[in-house]
């Protein structure tokens, strides 16, 4: 067993676990708040990519403009599809709004091809190509500081929710709407900002991933790994969320050197199903536990 | 039957008006026409059997229904298109049927979310817990440490998880947080169902003692007869969605027409027998 190379694919696995637990962030902020099972995650992910393409690309903006361009753009696309899909959805069977979701994925996608084309397209290089090394092992540079940007985002985000007076209004609606409601949180508002910020969390996470493995209209396929991220960790648990997404991606990347490519979501998928026979509610999930 | 709009309070301009309402539900007539007032300072109970709308007209106060036509009128304003989180900040706080405390927090943090609608604390303030934050959270928690958990009894379980709790103590807490609020309405949706004794008679004078010590109005839902004829200035009796009499404790208690919607048309005066020696067995205690 060489060490030094297990260290390396360690690294780069949980470098883009910390990408995982960015979009299992967005993912699990909706869930908790709203009740909806975001499986549009991947297809939100990619929109906040290709805004941010055409912000650099087309538009010739600078990075510094860019990315707050197309992060703003992203949390009006969260906006307009709470208002207009699920909050007319709102007492409806969940059913009735995890079928819209998967409508909005297509929809996107459709979007994508409509405006942008199906080809595979590069976002512009913004950060240096020196390699970073740790000790003796190497990480690409992308990965790297993708991973650092989702751990100080990530780090933000739970210091606005645990601080932040939305934060804890946000925590009280996910737990019983009605009496946060007649306690004069206004619920519909935390629903709207709700999708907003979650929208936004995604297109940084989108960004990232594209500018690591380029963009294309395919690439809702991260949400995938997204949601054995969430599932893994338990769909309403932040902590779950961190976690699930760090182990994920320490096991594709693990599976991916010692197994080859094919086997990473083979791996990953029996992970889940191993870890759903014991903790049938994921690693953190709530039990609901109903006392009469 | 004796009708008093102004409640069992005088002359006084009536705190809550709820004049002709009326709420369907598709084909339903939850409500119709319901009008009553509460008087500022008084106890005031909706009682009714079960179905006759009690819920639906607390939802329809607390701003959760739309009520069809009708008007709820708070001080003197009309609050009937006024949303829940609005009503609150107005000085509207309510409990609940089955209780609905925050799971996963605190009894403090439950107790301090009452609070939320009056604080004014934006993003960077409580950032970085400077000035405004800091001052509002130490005014908080001397109002709710002091105040609220000393009055209620419930300091020794302050930090505990809600969710760990008894019956009887979550519905303290729940009415904790509903003080914490500053309402100057207390809707209360049967404050001691599902209670043995002990806790009833603790509940009962906690409700006393906020109207006494802290001038808070309470509207409440209840079905334990011997409480509401105890605590109330004040007694509406729904039956089917329309008020069916009101007036003092005593007259309600009296109203031929009360008494079939509780127990049917049977041998009258023999169920009024039993209703009074159930209170005389109640006061005796």
């Amino acid at each position: 067993m060489d060490w030094a190379y297990l260290f390396e694919i360690s690294l780069t696995g949980i470098a883009s676990g910390g990408l995982y637990a960015l979009a299992a962030l967005a993912f699990v902020m909706v869930y908790k708040a709203t009740k909806v099972v975001n499986i549009a995650i991947g297809e939100m992910l990619m929109i906040g990519a290709y805004l941010f393409f055409t912000f650099a690309v087309t538009f010739a903006f600078p990075l510094w403009l860019a990315v707050p361009a197309a992060v703003l753009a992203a949390g009006l696309l969260g906006a307009v599809i709470e208002r207009s899909m699920i909050r007319p959805l709102l007492g409806e069977p969940p059913i009735s709004v995890f079928m819209v979701m998967v409508g909005l994925s297509s929809v996107l996608v459709g979007l994508v091809e409509l405006i942008w084309t199906a080809d595979q397209r590069r976002l512009p290089d913004f950060v240096s190509n020196t390699p970073i090394m740790i000790g003796d092992a190497f990480l690409a540079p992308k990965v790297f500081y993708g991973a650092l940007v989702a751990v100080v985002l990530i780090a933000v985000v739970l210091l606005v929710f645990r601080y932040w007076r939305g934060g804890v209004a946000l925590r009280a609606t996910a737990s019983d709407p009605a009496a946060a409601y007649s306690m004069g949180i206004n619920v519909p508002r935390v629903f709207s900002l709700t999708w907003v910020a979650s929208a936004m969390i995604a297109a940084v996470s989108g960004i990232i991933v594209g500018s690591i493995g380029g963009i294309s209209s395919s690439m809702g396929v991260f949400g995938l790994s997204v949601l054995v991220v969430v599932i893994v960790g338990g769909l309403d648990s932040v902590l779950g969320a961190l976690v699930g997404g760090l182990l994920i991606g320490l096991v594709e990347a693990l599976a991916g050197a010692f197994l080859g490519g094919e086997y990473k979501l083979l791996v990953t998928f029996i992970v889940l199903v191993l870890v759903l026979m014991i903790r049938p509610y994921g690693l953190f999930g709530t039990h609901e536990i109903e006392r009469l | 039957m004796e009708t008093n709009p102004q409640g069992g309070h005088g002359n006084a301009p009536p705190l809550l008006q709820i004049d002709g309402i009326t709420l369907t539900f598709g084909g339903v007539r939850a409500l119709s026409d319901v009008g009553f007032s509460v008087a500022a300072g008084s106890v005031t109970a909706i009682i009714g059997p079960n179905g006759a709308g009690k819920t639906s007209l607390f939802n329809t106060v607390s701003g959760f229904y739309r009520p069809t036509c009708g008007q709820v009128r708070f001080k003197g304003q009309d609050i009937t298109h006024l949303s829940a989180p609005k009503r609150a900040k107005l000085g509207l706080g309510r409990s609940f049927q089955n209780i609905a405390l925050f799971r996963g927090m605190t009894v403090l943090d439950n107790i301090k979310l009452g609070r939320h609608a009056h604080l004014k604390t934006n993003v960077l303030d409580a950032l970085f817990y400077l000035g405004r934050a800091r001052r509002e959270e130490a005014e908080l928690r001397a109002d709710i440490e002091e105040r609220i958990i000393d009055f209620l009894e419930i300091d020794h379980i302050r930090h505990a998880p809600v969710s760990a709790l008894p019956y009887g103590l979550q519905k303290r807490v729940e009415m904790a947080r509903a003080l914490a609020m500053q309402p100057e309405i207390l809707l209360l949706d049967e404050p001691v169902a599902g209670m043995n004794r002990e806790e009833t008679e603790d509940m009962a004078r906690f409700i006393l003692d906020v109207r006494e010590e802290w001038g808070v109005t309470v509207l409440m839902v209840e079905h334990d007869m011997g409480m509401v004829m105890d605590l109330s200035d004040h007694v509406v009796v729904l039956n089917f969605g329309q008020v069916i009499a009101q007036g003092t404790p005593v007259a309600v208690q009296g109203d031929p027409e009360v008494i079939r919607a509780y127990l049917g048309s049977g041998d009258v005066g023999d169920l009024r027998r039993r209703l009074h020696a159930g209170l005389a067995a109640r006061e005796a205690v």
